[in-house]
């Protein structure tokens, strides 16, 4: 990012955790937090509880560096934007900076005033968000796959892990810690296929 | 080394300062602190039914010689300021600690008052954390200098601050013991009544010169030596902000908001060519820096006077280049949180809308009826307003002809204050329906006991109040519970209550929330067949499960989000919602 304008004079880098209510954000930003303070780095997490979770729009920060020191994101300074879903991917796009890292869950979620014709879903959400440069991530189906469509969050994780510089063990340690007992085996799996989604040289 | 949110974080510096006790009643960003207390060794904790009770059972372990901490959201402050103005005057014995989580943003509150405002007004010392490690090291700190001066001591967090993890090196906890015979009687200090409140206002002013002349020595305030062209005067997550936006400026970071350390302020003052401060939805450094006879700068471009700040509205208001954006596309459809599905809420609400009724509403979850579909609100203001504000609306309409006026309050916020209202409309032979939306829960914050489900805190013994009964025990005659999950006789209820315009009636809807752990079993989910006429009626009562089809305009249920409640079938006239078979799953 050197040479680009920036408001964080940490240098930390960004990534933006977005999606619906309930679909496990929390659980992936505390995962990558850990994997980033297991190799060495500083780490700020912040998250919004209380009335954005009946079913809103959520967002998930994680900042980590050699030093940290702003806890939220600005308008073009996420590094990497990781949306569960389509909508909310174009809902906060203007926070990605140019160059930056869009990876986005390939399932779009109707919101209440869909659901009850007040509004429309946005027309063409794909292609315009690989016209933004994503990387769409079939995350239900290869959860799915790997044996609940539950684990689709720790599939995206694999995709984020993918685009970062952390050895893949280093990740995989820390989804042992986080995830129920019984589920280890399919989480694994879930984020390995998350990782192989993302083609060779993304990044 | 443990990755902490604020919240845990003063937890821990609480547990570590031998605090014995908590207190607190739930609110969006201070509830899990009381909780991380609760589960820690050694401690006693209690949800109380509103927050100025917490602080007087605080005050009460402080004058016993218990270490205390005290939770709540900003405001509920409001609410226990009235203990809080007069401890200033009594002080304390054991070191009581009040943490005051403001919500800059308002992401979960009704407005965006600034707690440091009470410290000034009420002589209270305030520590600002800007991050967990400082978090914990300031609310360990506070409890021994709520000692050494003899003042109860706020914590102000926000919402970026509680809700914040960073790394965090935890430490040992050093016990406070407590021992009843070194109790003695002092009513000079505690009993606040004219003639020895008077010699204790001066007493306060005398513990208020002996904290000003330490505040310059706190280390919790310092100089970040930088480019003398600019000096930032700032606090709490807008530090960091600073720290981030203009890494070349001098800094004086605050840490302890009130008093404001004078001296320092003129030191810092005259080391650099212009004061500036940074101050989150709020004026209050600005203006005691300004009080304190420094001139304060103004910036290039004015910094927003409302909601958070971030790095980057600081570097705009210092004329700074800011990082290129991508257009925030237009057309797309909102996303506000709704009523869950199954929520035995949304019947009420259904059902107050079709009777035309005024809904004076109040602070839960239920607040989520105020939006379309369902639209169920008229006001929203404070916890029990509700039944006070339908009082009012009823007698300003007194002799004349009027839409039914019903209030709506949850079992939690009855108890926090809408019982007391009740007893007004008691009293004074008020007219208006109360509906109690019992869900059995304090479900918006996370699922707290309450005195009517009668879990507490630490999962110890109870009892479990009946609303029913205690309305009927201040003389209100009508009282009915109903299931809301029974549309007819929601209706029923509503009817006679809203045409009983002689007295007052009381409806209990008593459900447990669908979240609630043990309480409700999903069922299995619902369909719509074939004689769906398109008619819309199933899909406004606004369930997340329930959607139109945007070509044909009949129902369709999502069978993974229906939780198999069976409302929506209830108001389908044309018998096209069935459920399919499975039962319980």
């Amino acid at each position: 990012m050197s040479g680009q304008v920036s408001v964080n004079s940490d240098n930390a880098t960004t990534v933006l955790l977005v999606g619906v209510g309930g679909q496990g954000t929390i659980l992936a930003a505390d995962v990558l937090a850990k994997t980033a303070i297991a190799n060495g780095l500083q780490v700020k997490l912040s998250e919004i509880h209380g009335m954005a979770q009946r079913g809103g729009s959520v967002s998930t920060i994680v900042r980590l560096g050699k030093r940290v020191n702003s806890m939220v994101c600005d308008l073009g300074s996420a590094d990497y934007l990781l949306s569960f879903e389509t909508t909310e991917a174009l809902r906060n796009i203007s926070y990605l900076r140019e160059g930056g890292m869009l990876l986005v869950n390939d399932e779009a979620i109707k919101s209440q005033p869909v659901l009850t014709g007040r509004a429309h879903m946005p027309a063409h959400a794909r292609e315009r968000l690989v016209a933004y440069g994503a990387h769409l991530v079939p995350a239900t189906e290869l959860a799915v796959k790997a044996g609940s469509p539950k684990c689709a969050n720790v599939v995206l994780l694999g995709a984020l892990a993918a685009g970062m510089s952390f050895p893949l063990e280093s990740w995989e340690e820390q989804i042992r810690l986080k995830v129920p007992p019984k589920t280890i085996d399919m989480n694994i799996t879930a984020f390995r296929s998350g990782v192989a989604s993302v083609p060779h040289g993304q990044r | 080394m443990q990755l902490l949110s604020g919240n845990e974080a003063i937890a821990q510096g609480a547990w570590e300062a031998g605090a014995n006790i908590g207190v607190g009643y739930p609110g969006t960003p201070s509830t899990e602190t009381l909780e991380n207390f609760a589960k820690k060794d050694g401690v006693y904790a209690e949800w109380c039914p509103n927050e100025k009770v917490a602080v007087e059972v605080g005050v009460g372990a402080s004058a016993a010689g218990a270490r205390v901490l005290a939770t709540m959201k900003h405001v509920g402050v409001n609410v226990a300021a009235d203990p809080l103005f007069t401890v200033a005057y009594t002080g304390v014995n054991g070191g009581l600690v009040v943490l005051a989580a403001d919500d800059p943003g308002m992401h979960s509150s009704q407005n965006e008052q600034d707690t440091r405002f009470y410290a000034l007004a009420a002589h209270i010392p305030l520590l600002e954390p800007s991050d967990s490690a400082e978090a914990l090291a300031f609310t360990k700190a506070a409890f021994e200098l709520s000692e050494r001066f003899d003042m109860p001591f706020f914590i102000r967090s926000t919402v970026r601050v509680s809700h914040a993890k960073s790394p965090v090196e935890v430490g040992e906890r050093t016990e406070h013991e407590v021992d009843p015979a070194a109790y003695q009687k002092d009513p000079g200090k505690w009993v606040m009544m004219p003639a020895f409140a008077k010699p204790r206002r001066l007493s306060l002013n005398e513990r208020e010169a002996a904290i000003s002349a330490w505040v310059d020595t706190c280390p919790f305030n310092r100089i970040e030596p930088g480019s003398k062209e600019i000096g930032i005067v700032c606090s709490g997550a807008a530090y960091q902000y600073v720290r981030d936006a203009m890494p070349e400026a001098s800094i004086l970071k605050i840490g302890l908001s009130w008093p404001l350390p004078q001296g320092l302020l003129r030191t810092f003052a005259d080391s650099v060519d212009a004061v500036y401060v940074v101050d989150e939805a709020s004026n209050y450094l600005s203006l005691n820096v300004k009080a304190a006879g420094i001139p304060v700068a103004s910036f290039p471009h004015p910094l927003p006077a409302a909601g958070e700040l971030s790095p980057r509205a600081i570097a705009v208001a210092f004329g700074k280049e800011v990082p290129a954006s991508l257009e925030a596309p237009s057309d797309l459809p909102g996303r506000p949180p709704a009523l869950c599905p199954g929520c035995p809420h949304r019947t009420v609400f259904k059902e107050l809308a079709r009777a035309k009724c005024i809904v004076t509403g109040d602070i839960g979850c239920y607040t989520l009826g105020a939006l379309p579909p369902l639209s169920g609100m008229d006001t929203t203001i404070d916890m029990g307003a509700s039944v006070s504000m339908a009082h009012g609306f009823e007698l300003a309409w007194k002799g004349k002809k009027h839409r039914p006026v019903v209030g709506i309050i949850g079992d939690s916020t009855f108890a926090h204050s809408g019982f007391s209202s009740l007893l007004d409309i008691a009293y004074n032979k008020g007219v208006a329906t109360i509906c109690v939306l019992d869900n059995r829960t304090t479900a918006m914050t996370g699922h707290q006991g309450n005195p009517f489900n009668g879990i507490t805190l630490q999962n110890r013994p109870s009892r479990e109040m009946d609303i029913a009964t205690m309305v009927r025990a201040i003389g209100i005659e009508d009282v009915v519970e109903v299931d809301p999950n029974d549309v007819a006789a929601t209706r029923a209820a509503i009817k006679h209550a809203t045409q009983n315009t002689d007295d007052v009636s009381v409806i209990v809807f008593r459900s447990p929330c669908v979240l609630l752990k043990g309480s409700f079993t999903p069922q299995a989910p619902y369909y719509v067949n074939a004689d769906c006429t398109a008619c819309g009626v199933c899909v406004s009562i606004g369930c997340p499960a329930l959607a139109r089809d945007e070509a044909t305009g009949q129902a369709i249920i999502d069978p993974d989000m229906c939780v198999g409640c069976g409302q929506c079938a209830q108001y389908c006239a044309f018998d096209a919602i069935e459920q399919l078979p499975g039962g319980a799953r």
